[in-house]
């Protein structure tokens, strides 16, 4: 799709370790066992997502090979679905990732005067972190929510009918409870 | 008019639970489908009740399950098709939210229906709690006998699973959607041959909408028969509208098929007409793929019948002067809107969602949003708009999957129906500038008063 950005320069290795817990090992066999035999990647998606959330918030080459391995596949197979979906991260991201809808029904509702306004709150251009690393906003199309616009999505959860007060309230909310995240992980409702 | 179908039960206290939906009559058609049918008997009912695809296209669904190669060897696979991104729609993700059971019981009638012992829920990466929402109920079907070995014991078995999407339009067609259940980039395939002989892992496979497979349980309870008086002509049964944009009453609506677009946009019942007093200016009809039309032209064809609500009706004049049902994504523009800013809204996105593959689709739809931008901003010149029918008329048709017609057609409608608001934009540079310049009716008023 377009827009996606690949790093081509010379990759070094990260300084951490790239693996998932065995309880997630557990998981990931079960998602496999959800497909016909031989046919584990299948499971790249859900395993991808998973391994986003645990291992960092976003998809590091590291990352990605680590994938590849327990799913048997090659790293450019696991590359190439990378960076074809937009809610796989190819660079770090904020605690909260902002996705506010710019598309149509959205957007002839006050949706860009949203996305402008949490730009402003935050000192932040479309795309970008706020240095304390707490949020990143980006513009994202329909949400598939039409009716209750304008919207966004942070990490798991819609918020709907925006106002720039309403919005505005989200992200103070969400400044206060900082970097704790609160509830379980949204990949465990793949089960 | 009132007709509900699907939605009937919506209102009972924890209709999403197994509970009260099964003691509200759920899964009584599960009974009667594996106790008392054949697969054949169930295809044959499905034909005669003439339901069509409620994902976009409109296919016969009784027709497209005949399709399915039973002699081969391969298993067979149901993938219900929950990737709901076509912009506007929004009806599947309430009636999984609201009504999980009513797409499980269709989905177990059609899995055996179709000889499928696995069947697949593809669901959009960004309906995070849905994908929870259909777990839990996939799990109290499974602990009530409904899922998994020996159903009902009888000697069918069939395990449901969900998988979810990443954020990619264009898994919602359908040969894409199974290349990226196969964990693969969504590139759609070449077709024929088509999923009813060799779709997920080559195998035989029926793609269904969430809508389409959820109507089959109460098709099964009042039989085909019954449905297809339903409704209107080769439009049977009921329909799932998502309305937005500017009305009073946005949401999702179950219609019995005829009723007319002025009842829906006006109705208390429904959209509650244009919000904040204003005038319709133009309509969506069905998902932003569709074709947009005028005021006039939605609410009666050109030959001045009143519009309906009918797979038909909104076809009616072609793309000249119609449009088409779609998904039933209804997106109502008033009197402010430029329409020249949301052809460019919307161009963008299918330039974003474009897969790549094709250049046509690929470079046409990025160069259309271009040229669009420049009118919007200002920029335009006056070869601009014939530059613009070209380039719609070159994708439109020479891609491989319709992403490249649903590019096209909703730049080509824009201009066919809206081209003074074109070119206004382009001669009135300095107007448009402004990015809140909204519609360019008040200064065409302004001027002739001067
Ligand atoms: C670009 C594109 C996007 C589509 N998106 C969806 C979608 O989100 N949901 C859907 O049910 N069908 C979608 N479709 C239609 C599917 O290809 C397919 O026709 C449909 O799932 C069949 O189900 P039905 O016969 O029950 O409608 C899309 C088609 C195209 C070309
Ligand atoms: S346009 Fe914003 S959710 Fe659909």
């Amino acid at each position: 799709m377009s827009g996606f950005k690949v790093n081509h320069k010379q990759y070094e290795k990260e300084d951490r370790k790239v693996e998932f817990s065995s309880g997630t090992i557990q998981k990931v066999r079960q998602i496999i066992s959800r497909y016909p035999e031989g046919r584990s990647a299948s499971a790249l998606i859900p395993v991808l997502h998973i391994a986003q959330e645990e291992l960092g918030g976003y998809l590091s080459v590291d990352v990605m090979d680590y994938v590849a391995g327990l799913l048997g596949l090659l790293p450019v197979e696991v590359y190439e679905v990378a960076t074809f979906y937009s809610q796989f991260y190819l660079e770090k991201t904020g605690t909260y990732v902002i996705e506010v809808c710019r598309t149509g029904p959205c957007s002839i509702c006050g949706g860009e005067k949203i996305s402008e306004f949490i730009g402003e709150k935050l000192n932040i251009a479309v795309g970008e972190t706020t240095e304390d690393g707490l949020f990143t906003l980006k513009e994202v199309e329909c949400l598939g929510a039409c009716g209750y616009a304008p919207v966004m999505q942070i990490n798991t959860e819609f918020y709907e009918c925006l106002t720039t007060e309403t919005a505005g309230g989200i992200i103070d909310m969400l400044r206060k409870k900082g970097e704790k995240k609160e509830g379980s992980r949204w990949t465990d409702k793949f089960f | 008019m009132d007709r509900q179908i699907l939605l009937k039960n919506i209102s009972v206290p924890g209709i999403s639970s197994f509970g009260p939906y099964k003691s509200s009559g759920g899964y009584d058609s599960v009974i009667k489908a594996l106790k008392e049918m054949t697969p054949e008997e169930i295809i044959s009912e499905i034909k005669k009740s003439g339901i069509r695809g409620r994902g976009g296209a409109g296919f016969p669904m009784g027709l497209k399950w005949s399709f399915i190669d039973k002699k081969s060897t391969s298993p067979k696979y149901l993938v219900c098709n929950a990737d709901e991104s076509e912009p506007g729609t929004f009806k599947d993700r309430y009636l999984m939210e609201h009504l999980p059971h009513l797409l499980l019981e269709g989905m177990i009638i059609a899995s055996y229906a179709l000889g499928a012992e696995t069947s697949y829920i593809y669901v959009r990466g960004e309906y995070k709690y849905i994908i929870g929402i259909l777990n839990r109920a996939i799990t109290e079907a499974y602990s009530n006998g409904f899922l998994g070995k020996n159903i009902l014991g009888t000697n069918y078995s069939l395990d449901i699973h969900v998988h979810p999407g990443a954020g990619a339009y264009i898994c919602g067609e359908e040969t894409a959607l199974l290349e990226s259940l196969e964990g693969k980039r969504g590139n759609p395939r070449i077709k024929p041959p088509f999923p009813a002989l060799k779709g997920l892992y080559g195998s035989p496979t029926v793609v269904n909408n969430v809508e389409t497979l959820a109507c089959v349980g109460p098709i099964i309870i009042m039989g085909g028969e019954a449905y297809s008086t339903i409704g209107l002509g080769r439009s049977s049964g009921t329909k799932l509208i998502s309305a937005c944009g500017n009305i009073n009453r946005p949401g999702v609506y179950e219609i019995e098929l005829g009723l007319s677009v002025e009842d829906f946009i006006y109705s208390e019942k429904y959209c509650g007409g244009i919000s904040n007093n204003k005038k319709l200016k133009a309509v969506i009809p069905g998902g932003s793929s569709v074709p947009v039309l005028p005021s006039d032209l939605i609410l009666k064809t050109a030959d001045g019948k009143p519009r309906l609500i009918t797979y038909e009706s909104l076809a009616e004049g072609g793309f000249e002067t119609g449009t088409m049902l779609g998904s039933g994504g209804f997106i109502v523009y008033d009197e402010d809107a430029c329409m020249v800013r949301n052809t460019w809204n919307l161009t963008r996105f299918y330039h974003h969602e474009s897969c790549g593959q094709c250049s046509p689709c690929r470079e046409g739809t990025g160069w259309m949003e271009r040229v669009l931008h420049r009118i919007e901003t200002g920029e335009g010149r006056w070869h601009d708009l014939d530059l613009l029918v070209s380039i719609a008329s070159k994708i439109e048709g020479n891609t491989i999957c319709p992403l490249g017609d649903a590019a096209a057609w909703p730049v080509a409608s824009a201009i066919r129906h809206f081209r003074k608001e074109f070119e206004f934009h382009i001669a009135n540079p300095e107007i448009v500038k402004d990015k809140n310049h909204g519609a360019i009716e008040k200064y065409i008023n302004v001027r002739s008063a001067v």
